[in-house]
C-alpha cells in the first residue's frame, strides 16, 4: 500500500507532550495497530481520522490504558510511559471522552464528577467550587445539581469533559464526540474545544466527519488498515484528498439521490398518537404520506418520537389513536406479520436488535424466513437450503465474514449492518423503514448502504419501487438521499419539506424547537439541548 | 500481575478443555477437604473409584443416579439456552412422583398402557408445575428463579401432606407412604439392579430428541433467539412467552418423568420427598451447566454426576464419612464450574 505523504509538519519546538512511536497491537487474527507513530503537541488539535476498523479505537485504548502495545514506545513530554490502567492514564494527565457517556444517571452531575475524586465524605459537596471555576473559564454550562438521566447528549458529554478537567489532564481525547449532538450542539463543543486549546491542552479528535476535521482541528493523522497513511496540516488539506486518504480511492460528495420517481401514495398515516415505554407521549398527531418510489428522511434529536414512529409502523408498539395504511390497506399485526406483507425495517439497534451477536452469519440471514420454506418445512429446519442462502446473500452484498458459520458478534460493524439489509431487503420490500442506517459505519459502507436502499426506489416492475423512510441524526445524510425531509420535535412531525426548499440550518432550527421561519434570529448561543431535555430537576 | 483477555474467537473445544480443568480442580479442592477430615485423598479416590467404575454393582449404582440426572438435566439445558433459570426440578420431580402414583394407585388403566400412562402423568406434573412458574413471569414478572425454588417447598409439603392425610397407604400401619404400586406400574429393571430399563432409555432417547429440538427445529430457532436476544426476538415477533411457556413445560416435564421414573422403578409407592429424590433436582443443575446448553452432552454428565453420587455413598460406608460429604463435592464442583465460566470465552495474561 502506497503511503500518500501530504505535509510532513513537526514544528521545531519544545518535545511533543505525546508521541507514539512504532506502536504495534495485534490481536487473534488481525493487526489492528501497526507501526503507527504519532505526535500531539501542545496546544493543538490532531484528528485522527480513518474508517472503522482502521485502528482508531485500539489506538485511543492503549492511550487511555485499555491495551498493551505489543511494540513500540509512547513518550509523554520526553518520558517513556507505560499506561497501566485508565486510572494510571487520568493520573498522567491523559482524560478520555468517550463516544457514549459513562455516567451514573441515576446521581447529579457533581456526584458523579466526585467519583472517584472527592473525598471519602459528602464527596460532591467540596467539588461545586471547581465544578463552576471549571465551567466558565472553559464555556461548559452545566448544572451541578441536576440528575444525569435528565440531561441532554451535549450536556452529558460536558459533564465528561469536566470529569477529565477535574484531574487536571493536559491531553484530551474525544472520541467520535459529535455523534450524538445536533448541529447547534456541535457548535457549542466546538467552542469548548477552542477554549481548552487557547488554555494550553492538547486534543485528540475523532471523527468520520471530514466537514467537522477540517472546521476544528489544527492537524490530521489519517490511519487506514492499521496504519498511518498520512499526515496533514489541516489549513492545506481539501475534503477530496482527506476522504481519498483514508479510502484509498475518490469518494463522490454530490448528493446522491438523482431525480425522485415517485408514483403513488404508498404509506399514509393519519393522526398517529402513542405513548413510549415509560408511558409517556411520543408521538402526537402524527400524518403523512409516503409514495411509491419515494424517500422521506424524518430528522429529529434522538428521543423525539422516532423510535416510536418506527415501532409504531414495524408492528412493535401498538398506538393509541390513528392509523396506518400500507396501498390503501390496513397495516396491521406484528413485525412477523409485516414483514410478510412488504414491510422492512433496518433497526436503529444493530447488536440489540437487528441481530443476534451469538449466532452464526447464517443463521442472523434467516432470522425473518427460518419458519417458512425452503428454509423450513413443517417445523424442521433445512440447514443446507439456510447456507445456500446465506451464501447467496454474503456474495451478494459482498459481506466480509470468515465463514457462514461465524457469529455476528465478529463482525464489524459495517459487515453486520450489511447483513442485516441483505435480510431486509432479501423480499423486495415494499416499505423500508431505515433507522440510522449508516451510523458508524466507514465511507465505503455508507456508501453502499446508500446506494442499496436507493437503488430500491426503482421498482424493476416499472409499478414504482419501495417507498424509504429514513431516520437519521445526520443532515448531511438526508439531505443528500431524501425526496422530502420532515422533522420530528416533542412528537409532532413537522413538514415533510421538499428538500430543495429546506437547509441545513432551517432543519437544525426545527430540530431544536425553533420555528421554521425564525430564520437565523436563533444563534447556537441559546443553550443547546435545553429544550430537548425537557425540565431539568 | 494477572489480567484477563476477551479471547475474539475461542477455539471449538476449548469449553470442552476449562470444563475438564475445572473438575480436576474440584477434584483437588474436595482432596483437601477429605485430608482436612483425616482421610487421605488417595485412599478416597481409590475407594470411590473401586467401589463404582471398577464393580459390577457400582456401575449398577451410578446409572441408578445417572437416569433421573439426565432426564432432569436434559431438560434443564434446554431451559438455561432460553434464558428460564429453572431452580426448581427438584419440586418437578416431586410432581411428577405425585402424578404418576396418583394414575398407579387410583387411575383404572389396562395394565399394557399402564408404563406409559404413568410416565405421561409424570410428564404432565412436573410440566404443570413449572408452568405455574412460567405464568408468574410472563404475566406478573416474577422472577423465576426464586418462584421455581419457592415452589420446591410446596412441593414438599404436597407430598408429605398426601401421604399422612387422603393417600395414606390402608396396610402401612403406621409408616407414613401410600399402598405399594400395582404390579403393572412397576418398571422392568436390569436384573439384579435397580435401574429402570424404560427410565434409562426414555433418558437417552429425549436427550437427543432434545438436541435435535435444539438445532433443527423452527422452534428451537426461536429458543435460542429468545435466550440469546430478546430484542432480537421482538424485532422478529418472536413471542417470548410462548417460547417461555413451552421451555417451561418441557424442562418441568422431564424432571416430571425422572420423578415417575423413581417411584415407579424403585420406590413402588409414593413416600417422604427426601426418599423419593435425592436432590437430583439441584445436582441436575450442574449436570446441565456442565454439558454447556447441548442436552445430548448430558448423556456424558450426568453419569460423571452418577458417579460422584454413589461414590460419595462408597465413601459415606466403607470410610465411615458423613452423608452430607457428596452435597460438598457437588457444590465444590458447580463453584469451580461457574468460576471457570471466564476462562472459556477470556485468555489469562500474566505480566503487564
Amino acid at each position: 500500500m502506497p503511503r500518500v505523504q501530504m505535509a510532513v509538519t513537526d514544528p521545531p519546538t519544545a518535545p511533543p507532550v505525546l508521541e507514539l512511536r512504532h506502536i504495534t497491537k495485534r490481536f487473534p487474527g488481525v493487526v489492528a495497530n501497526d507501526d503507527v507513530s504519532l505526535s500531539l503537541h501542545q496546544g493543538e488539535v490532531l484528528a485522527l481520522l480513518g474508517e472503522n476498523g482502521a485502528g482508531k479505537s485500539t489506538l485511543i485504548s492503549i492511550l487511555y490504558g485499555l491495551y498493551r502495545p505489543d511494540e513500540g514506545q509512547m513518550l509523554l513530554a520526553g518520558q517513556e510511559v507505560r499506561v497501566a490502567s485508565p486510572a494510571h492514564a487520568l493520573k498522567l494527565g491523559i482524560g478520555l471522552v468517550p463516544q457514549h457517556p459513562m455516567l451514573v444517571s441515576r446521581h447529579t452531575v457533581a456526584e458523579n464528577l466526585a467519583l472517584g475524586a472527592g473525598s471519602a465524605f459528602f464527596p460532591a459537596r467540596g467539588m461545586r467550587g471547581r465544578i463552576a471555576e471549571l465551567s466558565s473559564r472553559y464555556g461548559l454550562s452545566v448544572n451541578p445539581g441536576a440528575r444525569v438521566a435528565d440531561l441532554s447528549p451535549g450536556e452529558k458529554q460536558r459533564v465528561e469533559i469536566l470529569r477529565s478537567l477535574l484531574r487536571g489532564v493536559q491531553v484530551l481525547i474525544l472520541d467520535e464526540p459529535t455523534s450524538v449532538l445536533t448541529p447547534q450542539e456541535v457548535g457549542g463543543l466546538f467552542r469548548v474545544m477552542r477554549e481548552l486549546r487557547a488554555g494550553g491542552k492538547s486534543l485528540i479528535f475523532i471523527s468520520h466527519k471530514l466537514e467537522e476535521v477540517l472546521s476544528i482541528t489544527d492537524r490530521v493523522t489519517v490511519l487506514r488498515r492499521g496504519r498511518v497513511v498520512g499526515h496533514a496540516v489541516t489549513a492545506g488539506a481539501t475534503r477530496e484528498g482527506l476522504a481519498e486518504m483514508m479510502v484509498g480511492r475518490n469518494v463522490s460528495f454530490e448528493r446522491k439521490r438523482g431525480q425522485s420517481h415517485a408514483g403513488l401514495p404508498l404509506l399514509s398515516v393519519s393522526g398517529l398518537s402513542a405513548r413510549s415505554s415509560r408511558g409517556t407521549r411520543a408521538l402526537n398527531d402524527v400524518s403523512f404520506t409516503l409514495h411509491h418510489g419515494e424517500v422521506l428522511g424524518v430528522a429529529g434529536v434522538a428521543g423525539n418520537g422516532q423510535t416510536e414512529l418506527i415501532e409504531v409502523l414495524a408492528g412493535l408498539l401498538t398506538p393509541d389513536a390513528g392509523q396506518a395504511l400500507l396501498d390503501g390497506q390496513p397495516l396491521l399485526g406484528g413485525p412477523a406479520e409485516r414483514f410478510a406483507l412488504g414491510v422492512a425495517h433496518i433497526p436503529e439497534d444493530r447488536i440489540h436488535m437487528g441481530t443476534v451477536p451469538s449466532m452464526s452469519v447464517a443463521e442472523n440471514l434467516s432470522l425473518r424466513q427460518y419458519a417458512r420454506a425452503p428454509l423450513s418445512r413443517g417445523g424442521v429446519r433445512d440447514l443446507k437450503a439456510q447456507n445456500a442462502l446465506a451464501g447467496r446473500e454474503v456474495q451478494a452484498y459482498s459481506i466480509s465474514t470468515p465463514g457462514l458459520a461465524t457469529p455476528t458478534r465478529l463482525l464489524s460493524g459495517g459487515n453486520i449492518q450489511k447483513v442485516i439489509l441483505a435480510r431486509e431487503l432479501a423480499g423486495n420490500p415494499k416499505l423500508i423503514l431505515a433507522v440510522h442506517p449508516t451510523y458508524g459505519l466507514d465511507i465505503g459502507a455508507t456508501d453502499q448502504v446508500h446506494s442499496v436502499l436507493l437503488a430500491k426506489t426503482t421498482g424493476a416492475d416499472g409499478n414504482g419501487g419501495a417507498g424509504v423512510l429514513i431516520v437519521s441524526e445526520d443532515l448531511e445524510e438526508l439531505m443528500s438521499l431524501s425526496d422530502r425531509v420532515a422533522v420530528l420535535y416533542h412528537g409532532q412531525l413537522l413538514g415533510p419539506y421538499p428538500v430543495a426548499e429546506v437547509t441545513r440550518e432551517r432543519l437544525g432550527l426545527l430540530m431544536t424547537g425553533g420555528s421554521a421561519d425564525a430564520g437565523t434570529a436563533v444563534s447556537g448561543q441559546a443553550a443547546p439541548g435545553a429544550a430537548v431535555s425537557g425540565a431539568t430537576l | 500481575m494477572i489480567r484477563f483477555v476477551q479471547l475474539s474467537s475461542p477455539g471449538r473445544y476449548r469449553s470442552l478443555w476449562v470444563s475438564l480443568a475445572a473438575i480436576a480442580v474440584s477434584l483437588l479442592l474436595a482432596g483437601v477437604v477429605f485430608a482436612f477430615y483425616g482421610v487421605s485423598p488417595l485412599t478416597a479416590y481409590g475407594a470411590m473409584f473401586s467401589g463404582t467404575l471398577a464393580d459390577a454393582q457400582g456401575r449398577a449404582e451410578v446409572l441408578r443416579r445417572a437416569a433421573p440426572l439426565l432426564l432432569t438435566g436434559a431438560g434443564l439445558t434446554l431451559a438455561f439456552r432460553a434464558q428460564f433459570f429453572n431452580i426448581g426440578a427438584e419440586g418437578q420431580i416431586l410432581l411428577g412422583a405425585v402424578f404418576a402414583g396418583g394414575v398407579a394407585l387410583f387411575v383404572p388403566v389396562p395394565a399394557a398402557l399402564m408404563v406409559p400412562a404413568v410416565f405421561l402423568a409424570g410428564f404432565l406434573g412436573g410440566g404443570l408445575w413449572a408452568l405455574l412458574a412460567a405464568w408468574l413471569r410472563t404475566q406478573l414478572r416474577v422472577n423465576e428463579i426464586l418462584s421455581t425454588l419457592m415452589l420446591n417447598y410446596v412441593a414438599a409439603s404436597l407430598v408429605g401432606y398426601l401421604i399422612a392425610g387422603p393417600w395414606k397407604g390402608k396396610n402401612v400401619r403406621g409408616f407414613i407412604y401410600t399402598d405399594e404400586f400395582p404390579a403393572s406400574a412397576q418398571l422392568a429393571t436390569f436384573s439384579g439392579t435397580q435401574v429402570g430399563i424404560a427410565t434409562l432409555l426414555l433418558g437417552v432417547v429425549a436427550a437427543v430428541l432434545l438436541q435435535l429440538l435444539l438445532s433443527r427445529s423452527t422452534r428451537g430457532f426461536e429458543l435460542r433467539v429468545v435466550g440469546e436476544n430478546a430484542g432480537a426476538a421482538r424485532y422478529a415477533g418472536i413471542s417470548a412467552a410462548r417460547v417461555t411457556v413451552l421451555v417451561a413445560l418441557i424442562t418441568g416435564g422431564m424432571a416430571g418423568l425422572a420423578g415417575a421414573g423413581e417411584v415407579a422403578g424403585i420406590q413402588h409407592k409414593l413416600l417422604e420427598p427426601s426418599q423419593i429424590s435425592l436432590g437430583y433436582g439441584f445436582t441436575a443443575i450442574i449436570v446441565a451447566w456442565l454439558a454447556r446448553g447441548n442436552p445430548a452432552l448430558c448423556m456424558v454428565t450426568a453419569l460423571l454426576m452418577g458417579v460422584i453420587l454413589a461414590g460419595g455413598d462408597v465413601l459415606k460406608i466403607n470410610l465411615n464419612m458423613p452423608f452430607r460429604i457428596t452435597d460438598v463435592f457437588s457444590g465444590i464442583i458447580l463453584m469451580t464450574l461457574i468460576a471457570s465460566e471466564v476462562f472459556v470465552r477470556s485468555g489469562v495474561k500474566v505480566g503487564r
